[in-house]
């Protein structure tokens, strides 16, 4: 085993541009998800928060279980849709990139949501009674508490980075890990395990972490200089 | 912009309750301009839920709260409030006071220099760029004024404004209300502090476990109040009083 | 506001950089095991550069890359299981379908060999011998071209391994790899393609010991899904993809093939 981890440096000393497509696409595909997710999840949590309806905590608790969902069941469940045999497969996005930020998005669009949900509820708390005074309506006053509570979303945001960039299961069964086209990092981990080529899967999975660790250093860095500023 | 006032304000049989309890029982006033008004009464006795009810957060269980013109004219609110601890959104300090304008319905253009002039009239003007909740707590409050000010309101609603603040605060806050107060807005504000009511108040309105047990002018009240609750609070009978000057 | 608009620049950019290329490709599915022996890194590219047409291989177990023949998701198919391939060409699913290349299974098993079958020729005596001796057998059981050729040697030999089943007898439903690494943990005896054998770097103890048997031979075939039924299929592009896979340059780019020295697939298009 420690063999393996020792050829796995050698392997990343030994940077191959393949290795740097594989890298590149894992970030385009993991982070536009993320983007297309908080665009749509972070309006919806905030609503979630502020609005009064019945079945309310119903949806709560269903978004909260969303948070669950299994990558392979989404993946399958994309796939169903996207083949030419199902309802949206005259678009030929199947084992497309395009198809695994589809899956991606919808994986990580409810732990956006959710997460966002209890924030803007735990600042509406301390804000409802003065914008109320204000005379600000609930819609508005969702987004004004989205702004002011934007570095405590980052969290939010960082978390479904996370799931995004560590799932295998959708982006394999809806991107086919096509060589070249659709192979990710953590697709190309399962398919080197699956060869026994053990060192190499060892060496994609530390520069991974690595990569995961570094987005959520500078994230973090960045939260906690702006807080510092803006109290 | 010839607008019937809004002011008096009229309170018919109001009454308020939660739980099982009641909180405001069978309140009838009329607020008019002119003179402010102090909403004294132990902790406890209503104070703070009949300003909500007044301002229009809160609705009554029964009765009814009337003004009397409409209280938006095209979109502007003619009554404002300003709560014991004042919530500041993470913008400048002149942002925040252009955030209460937007709502009010005031164009893009004009909200920065009606929210410099609203900063300029408690004396913040020179920490307009200055993050809001970065102030202390006292500048904190004086915004809050600014931003309640900015829109020229009729009505002044002040719940326990100094509460939270040190004496020297206190003194600013005082000052920048009765200014307001001379400059012809309406103050209504509820205060457990004996010694701030006699300094802004011209007339006390006196709560005691949600009834209003009398309504005297300032001095008078202090000197021969009219009934014997009000006598036992300000001699500091009741022990959950806290203010700082019971006796006279 | 600020963030706004570069989150959507941002994203505007990203989804720019992701849109499906102009360039000409096909989908083709095909086995894990092809891939897994690294044939389509060496044809591919000589394809590319004497067409210009992009190869997408899609590798998953042979049951399911037919079915994704059937749906439709694919434009050819490259599997090894001749029997199911011509069945699904009678019933209209597929057209053009040829012979390629064939290649053998070997049962690879552990060093110390407690069933006693190293060196033999005759794979059905060999899985007697093991089921006899209730040594652990590793076994895809995925429905692909490999486990089929699996149930056909017990069937021959009279056995209905699922009897074993949680004993001796280890499904993993997964792909050669994944079994290999399985049976080389639990040192099993398993039926292997030669391809993905000789490419695998975690043997553990395990070696080959049976091979050659005639009956271990294992036929591809490539065929394009029928436009008549998929009307997006790239038919031209497809069809120059078969073309290609059994011309004579095509057949000795398979026959080139080899790792350690050893060639991997004999290119047998020519009958």
């Amino acid at each position: 085993m420690s063999s393996a981890f020792a050829e796995a440096f050698l392997l990343i000393g030994s940077f191959d541009a393949s290795l740097a497509g594989i890298i590149a696409l894992s970030l385009k595909v993991s982070l536009s998800a993320v983007l297309l997710a908080s665009a749509i999840g972070l309006p919806l949590g905030a609503a979630l928060a502020v609005a009064r309806f019945p079945g309310r905590q119903a949806l709560i608790v269903a978004l909260n279980a969303l948070m669950g969902l299994p990558p392979v069941v989404v993946g399958l469940v994309v796939y169903l849709l996207l083949s030419r045999a199902g309802p949206l497969g005259e678009f030929g996005l199947l084992f497309t990139p395009r198809a695994m930020v589809i899956a991606q998005t919808l994986l990580v669009l409810p732990i956006i949501a959710a997460l966002a949900r209890q924030a803007v509820e735990d600042a509406w708390r301390e804000y409802e009674e003065q914008l109320r005074s204000l005379g600000v309506a609930e819609f508005d006053a969702a987004l004004t508490l989205l702004w002011d509570i934007r570095f405590s979303l980052l969290t939010a945001v960082l978390a479904g980075l996370g799931r995004a960039s560590a799932e295998v299961g959708a982006v394999m069964i809806v991107g086919g890990n096509i060589d070249g086209v659709t192979r990710v990092m953590t697709t190309a981990i399962a398919l080197e395990t699956s060869k026994g080529d053990l060192p190499l899967a060892l060496a994609l999975g530390m520069v991974l972490i690595a990569i995961v660790l570094a987005l959520n250093a500078a994230a973090t860095l960045l939260k906690e200089a702006a807080e510092r500023r803006y109290g | 912009m010839n607008r019937r006032s809004i002011l008096p304000l009229r309170l018919e049989g109001v009454c308020f309750g939660a739980r099982g309890r009641t909180i405001i029982d069978r309140v009838s006033v009329e607020l008019d301009s002119g003179p402010s008004t102090i909403i004294l009464g132990a902790n406890g006795a209503g104070k703070s839920v009949l300003m909500r009810i007044c301002h229009g957060l809160l609705a009554p269980t029964a009765g009814t709260v009337r003004w009397s013109a409409s209280q938006r004219a095209g979109g502007a609110r003619r009554q404002a409030m300003v709560f014991q601890r004042p919530v500041m959104l993470r913008r400048s300090a002149l942002a925040n006071v252009g955030y209460a304008l937007a709502f009010a319905g005031v164009p893009t253009g004009e909200r920065e220099p009606l929210a410099l002039e609203a900063l300029e009239s408690v004396g913040l003007a020179h920490l307009a760029q200055r993050p809001a909740r970065v102030l202390s707590g006292g500048e904190q409050q004086r915004l809050a004024l600014a931003r309640a000010w900015a829109l020229h309101p009729e009505v002044l609603f002040l719940d326990e404004p100094t509460a939270s603040l040190d004496p020297g605060a206190t003194r600013e806050i005082e000052a920048v209300i009765r200014a307001f107060d001379a400059a012809g807005t309406k103050i209504v504000m509820a205060t457990h502090n004996l010694g701030q009511a006699r300094r802004i108040g011209d007339e006390v309105l006196f709560l005691h476990q949600g009834r209003l047990a009398e309504r005297t002018p300032v001095e008078r009240f202090f000197s021969h109040p009219a009934s014997a609750e009000a006598e036992a609070f300000i001699r500091g009978e009741l022990p959950w009083t806290l203010g700082n000057g019971g006796s006279r | 506001m600020d963030l706004g608009k570069w989150g959507f620049a941002l994203t505007l950019a990203l989804a720019a950089t992701l849109g499906s290329a102009q360039e000409s490709y096909i989908t083709v599915s095909s086995t894990t095991s092809t891939e897994n022996s690294g044939l389509f890194k060496h044809l591919l590219p000589l394809f590319k550069q004497k067409t210009g047409i992009e190869v997408r291989v899609v590798a998953q177990g042979t049951g399911q890359a037919l079915d994704m023949g059937k749906r439709g998701d694919c434009d050819a198919v490259f599997v090894h299981h001749k029997a199911a391939e011509l069945r699904l060409v009678d019933e209209g699913w597929f057209v053009n379908r040829h012979d390629v290349m064939y290649n053998d299974f070997v049962i690879v098993g552990p060093k110390s060999d407690p069933a006693g079958v190293g060196g033999t020729k005759d794979a059905v005596l060999a899985l007697v011998k093991i089921r006899d001796a209730k040594a652990p057998f590793a076994s895809r059981g995925d429905r692909s071209g490999t486990h089929s050729a699996e149930l056909r040697l017990w069937k021959a030999a009279g056995i209905d391994p699922v009897a074993g089943r949680g004993g001796w007898y280890r499904e993993t439903g997964a792909g050669m790899g994944a079994t290999l690494n399985t049976a080389s943990a639990m040192n099993a005896y398993a039926l292997s393609d030669r391809g993905t054998w000789l490419s695998f770097r975690n043997r553990g103890d395990l070696a080959i010991q049976v091979q050659g048997d005639q009956r271990l031979f294992n036929q591809y075939g490539v065929m394009l899904v029928n436009p008549a039924r998929q009307a997006h299929v790239k038919q031209a592009l497809g069809q120059a993809f078969i073309d290609w896979l059994i011309s004579p340059e095509g057949q000795q780019a398979i026959a080139q093939y080899r790792i350690g020295g050893e060639p991997l697939f004999f290119a047998n298009a020519g009958g």
